[in-house]
Formats: structure tokens, C-alpha cells, sequence
């Protein structure tokens, strides 16, 4: 299997080679890919649509339909996780483990005895436990507001540098993410549980889309941001900047809540009782 | 001898990049774990997009960001001092498609896990026969 | 930009992939691709696409090698191969 592999990807590799002997220079400005529709994106984003950011105004203005298909896909890959992965029935199939906090003894509860969730003498610890470590909760504790403003600036603030609605959804959960393992597991289920996830990442498909029907409803054509001039009262190339913050915003929200929901079902394999 | 030499400083970099992408595709077809082969796929992806964005890179131009914003929208663009942003956009999308395939394909992985307590595909195929 | 520093990553890069791939240890391949997507990120911003780096930094090199990290911790570490 390994030498069929080699060989295999030596052909195609050298195959490939002489192809590229055909490639333009590199950086060369008059290449294929540099004429034609982005001289017009280049040359005309700014007077159209009023936003710096080329990338920004290409994705989510000009290209609106791949973005939303885009973030479609992405949702569609949180819902399959669950659907894959999640564990519904409660059975305590397994042991749990209270450790006294005083004393430092570790009880093992077989299965079927009951248990007091919440007592102030005894804590709920997952199998593979470490000492609570001081630095690590306190950075964490003051850290992660920061991170979330600087997710919340990084969407707002995609017109004129780079970034936009999808890097700064991916921070925003990397923020969440940052609390589930410096603390644990359930801990940061019980801030934001998992009806919430799959709500919000809901939530940001619909903004995305009916952004879209609205355009349709006042008159033209479906995710033509220039309708939006009669309901915030600017003028079209305006409205097109706003459209653009709009369907941004949803498309942050719906990635925060997929990368939250990926990461609670991969690091408790579907059960959401222990964590990293 | 003089040809073959322009030839290879101006084409080397395509040929970096070709060559990246063999090592992940190997990586896909020949290893025999289920991570690895996640591993290879991941790596083939994101030479794939190294490629794409090599495409739209300018000599002596600048980021796509139009420069004084809004006062630029009174003065013409001169359109070789910015790099080609389509390629920007198109790659976007490609890494998101990339990083939902990942979690896919990592849940899968857990979920055969827990089926076969193995990883590794020879075993895996062996306790699928019998 | 400067070609000898984009050289030099490109062999990184070449050196970090196939090293990702060969180690027996699962969670060192895992951040050995974190390592991986962090240079890959470096070698965009060398070429001027700045959004793409970025979304390749916050991806890659953080929620990705996460997920990672995550999947082989539920299962098993070692591998022959």
C-alpha cells in the first residue's frame, strides 16, 4: 500500500509539474487572473458599496449567495455533530467521582445510589483531575472578557481592516472554549448549555437569510442590499454598507455557536458530563 | 543549461507548492491510522489554498485595503497598486468548508472508537468481516 | 517581500508536514500541525492576504488543533504506523 502510494503520488506529481511550466510568472500584473471581474471589484468597490475592505465588500456583498451557503455548510456541521455524537438518555451507567474538599478523599459512587448534586462539602471531579491551579483560573477569569471585546471589534470593525464576521465568530468562541478547559467542563455548560448553541447558531442563519427575503419583499432583488435605503433612510450606497455590517453580525453568531457545540461534543464524546 | 536555470528560479515556488500537496495526499492514501489520514486531508487542503492565493499576488502592490477610505471614493483606483482580492474571497470560504469537514470527520472518528476500540484500519477491517 | 525569509518558511513548512505525518505519537502530530498552520498563516500575511491569514491564525492554529487535541484524548494515543 505504501509503495502503490508513492508511486502513485510521484506520477501525479510530476504530471502536475510539467503543467505548471505553462503558469504565469509569479506576481505579474497582466496574468489572467488579474483582468477582467476584479479590475471592475478593485476599481469600483468603494464608489459602490462605500467599504474599504476589498474582501469584505467582495464576500459579502458581490458573492452574498457563496457566504450564505457558507454558513449554511458550517451549520449543517454542528447539527450533523450532535446527531452523531449526542447521548440523551440520563442512565448513570457509569461510577461517579466526589472527592471531600476538606479532607482531600475521593468517594466513588457506584451506579443507582443517589447523590446531592450541589453540597458545599463535597465537589464532582471528571476521572482524570488535577489540583486547582491557581494562575490558570485567575488569568482565565481575566482574560476572556478581553478576548470577547476583541471578537465583538473584530466583526464590527471588518469594513475598514482586516477581518469580518467569520474571524471574529471564531474568537468569540475560542473565548468560550478558553473557559470550558482552564475551569471545566460543566462549569461552562452550565453558562451556556446547549439549547442555547443550537438557538443562536439558528438565530444567525435566519438573520443571514431574511436579510435577504427583506430585499425580496421591498421590492427587488434577493440580497440586492440597496433596498435596505428606504428602511434606514440613507442613501443606496449606504444601505449597502449596512447590509453588509448586517449578514456579518449573522454570520458571527452562527459560527460562535458551531465551534462552541463542536468542541462540547468532541471533548465529552456526546455525553457532556467531563471535558478535557 | 541557462533556459533550465530560468526556468527553475521562476517556477520554484509552484513546484514547493506541488510538492506539498503530494505529502498530504500521500498522507491520505498510504497511512494506515484514521487520525493521519484527518492529518493528510487537512494538509492537502490548505496547500491547495497556498496555491490559489500564490494566483492573485501582485509584484509592488499593496494589501486590499483602498487607503484613506471614504475620501477615495471622490479619485480614481489605479488597480495594479492592489493585490487581487478574489482569490482572498474564494480561499475564505475554502477554509471554513475546511474547518467544518474537520469536525465531521473527528466526530466520525470517536464514534468508530467507540465501536471498534481501535484506530487503525487493517483492525478495523479484520473486526468488520467477522 | 523578502524572498529569504519566505524560503526559509517554505522549508519549514515542508519539514513541519512531513514530521506531522510520521510521528507515532498522536498528540504530537496534533501540534505539530498547530505549528504547521501557524507558519502557513505567516507565509499568506508574506504574500499580502491579510484576511486570509487571520482567519487561518484564529482557525487553525487555535480552534482546530483544540479539536484535535479533544478526539485524541477519547481515543487512543499510540499508533504503529
Amino acid at each position: 500500500m505504501k509503495i502503490g502510494g508513492l508511486i502513485l503520488v510521484v506520477i501525479l506529481g510530476s504530471v502536475l509539474i510539467y503543467g505548471s511550466l505553462e503558469f504565469p510568472t509569479w506576481g505579474d500584473p497582466a496574468s489572467p487572473a488579474s483582468r477582467h471581474v476584479s479590475l471592475y471589484y478593485i476599481e469600483k468597490s468603494v464608489e459602490d458599496t462605500s467599504v474599504p475592505n476589498l474582501v469584505t465588500a467582495v464576500l459579502a456583498d458581490y458573492r452574498g449567495y457563496d457566504t450564505m451557503f457558507e454558513t449554511i455548510v458550517i451549520f449543517a456541521a454542528g447539527i450533523g455533530c450532535i446527531f452523531l455524537l449526542r447521548i440523551f438518555r440520563k442512565e448513570e451507567t457509569e461510577t461517579r467521582l466526589y472527592r471531600h474538599i476538606a479532607t482531600g478523599i475521593t468517594l466513588r459512587i457506584k451506579k443507582g445510589v443517589k447523590f446531592p448534586e450541589a453540597s458545599a462539602a463535597f465537589e464532582r471531579i471528571d476521572s482524570v483531575w488535577v489540583p486547582h491551579d491557581f494562575i490558570v483560573k485567575t488569568t482565565c477569569r481575566l482574560i476572556v472578557p478581553f478576548i470577547q471585546i476583541f471578537g465583538l471589534y473584530v466583526i464590527a470593525h471588518g469594513h475598514h481592516s482586516p477581518g469580518g464576521g467569520f474571524q471574529g465568530g471564531v474568537i468569540l468562541g475560542a473565548a468560550m472554549i478558553l473557559y470550558a478547559v482552564a475551569f471545566n467542563l460543566r462549569s461552562a455548560i452550565r453558562r451556556m448549555n446547549e439549547r442555547f448553541t443550537v438557538v443562536l447558531s439558528t438565530i444567525g442563519v435566519f438573520i443571514y437569510a431574511g436579510t435577504g427575503v427583506l430585499c425580496v419583499l421591498l421590492g427587488f432583488n434577493y440580497l440586492d442590499y440597496s433596498a435596505l435605503a428606504r428602511v434606514f433612510g440613507v442613501d443606496p450606497v449606504m444601505a449597502r454598507s449596512h447590509g453588509i455590517l448586517i449578514v456579518e453580525i449573522g454570520v458571527g453568531i452562527a459560527v460562535m455557536a458551531v465551534m462552541v457545540t463542536l468542541y462540547y461534543n468532541l471533548a465529552s464524546a456526546g455525553k457532556h458530563d467531563e471535558g478535557l | 543549461m541557462d533556459a533550465f536555470f530560468n526556468v527553475l528560479i521562476s517556477r520554484a515556488n509552484y513546484w514547493v507548492y506541488i510538492v506539498l500537496m503530494m505529502i498530504g495526499l500521500y498522507g491520505i492514501i498510504a497511512k494506515k491510522n484514521l487520525v493521519k489520514k484527518i492529518l493528510g486531508m487537512n494538509i492537502l487542503q490548505t496547500a491547495v489554498i497556498l496555491f490559489y492565493i500564490s494566483i492573485g499576488a501582485k509584484k509592488n502592490a499593496t494589501i486590499p485595503i483602498i487607503e484613506h477610505g471614504h475620501d477615495a471614493a471622490h479619485t480614481a483606483v489605479t488597480a495594479t497598486l492592489y493585490i487581487n482580492p478574489l482569490p482572498h474571497v474564494l480561499m475564505l470560504t475554502a477554509i471554513v468548508v475546511a474547518v467544518a469537514t474537520l469536525g465531521v470527520a473527528l466526530t466520525l472518528v470517536i464514534k468508530i472508537h467507540q465501536q471498534y476500540h481501535t484506530l487503525e484500519e487493517n483492525e478495523i477491517l479484520d473486526k468488520a468481516r467477522e | 517581500m523578502i524572498w529569504q525569509i519566505e524560503m526559509v518558511i517554505l522549508i519549514i513548512v515542508i519539514i513541519l508536514a512531513v514530521g506531522a505525518l510520521a510521528v507515532k505519537d498522536l498528540l504530537g502530530a496534533a501540534i505539530l500541525f498547530g505549528a504547521y498552520s501557524f507558519m502557513m498563516c505567516l507565509l499568506w500575511a508574506i504574500m499580502g492576504a491579510v484576511d486570509v491569514a487571520f482567519t487561518e491564525a484564529s482557525v487553525g492554529a487555535g480552534v482546530s488543533t483544540v479539536l484535535f487535541v479533544a478526539a485524541v484524548f477519547r481515543t487512543s494515543r499510540r499508533t504503529e504506523d
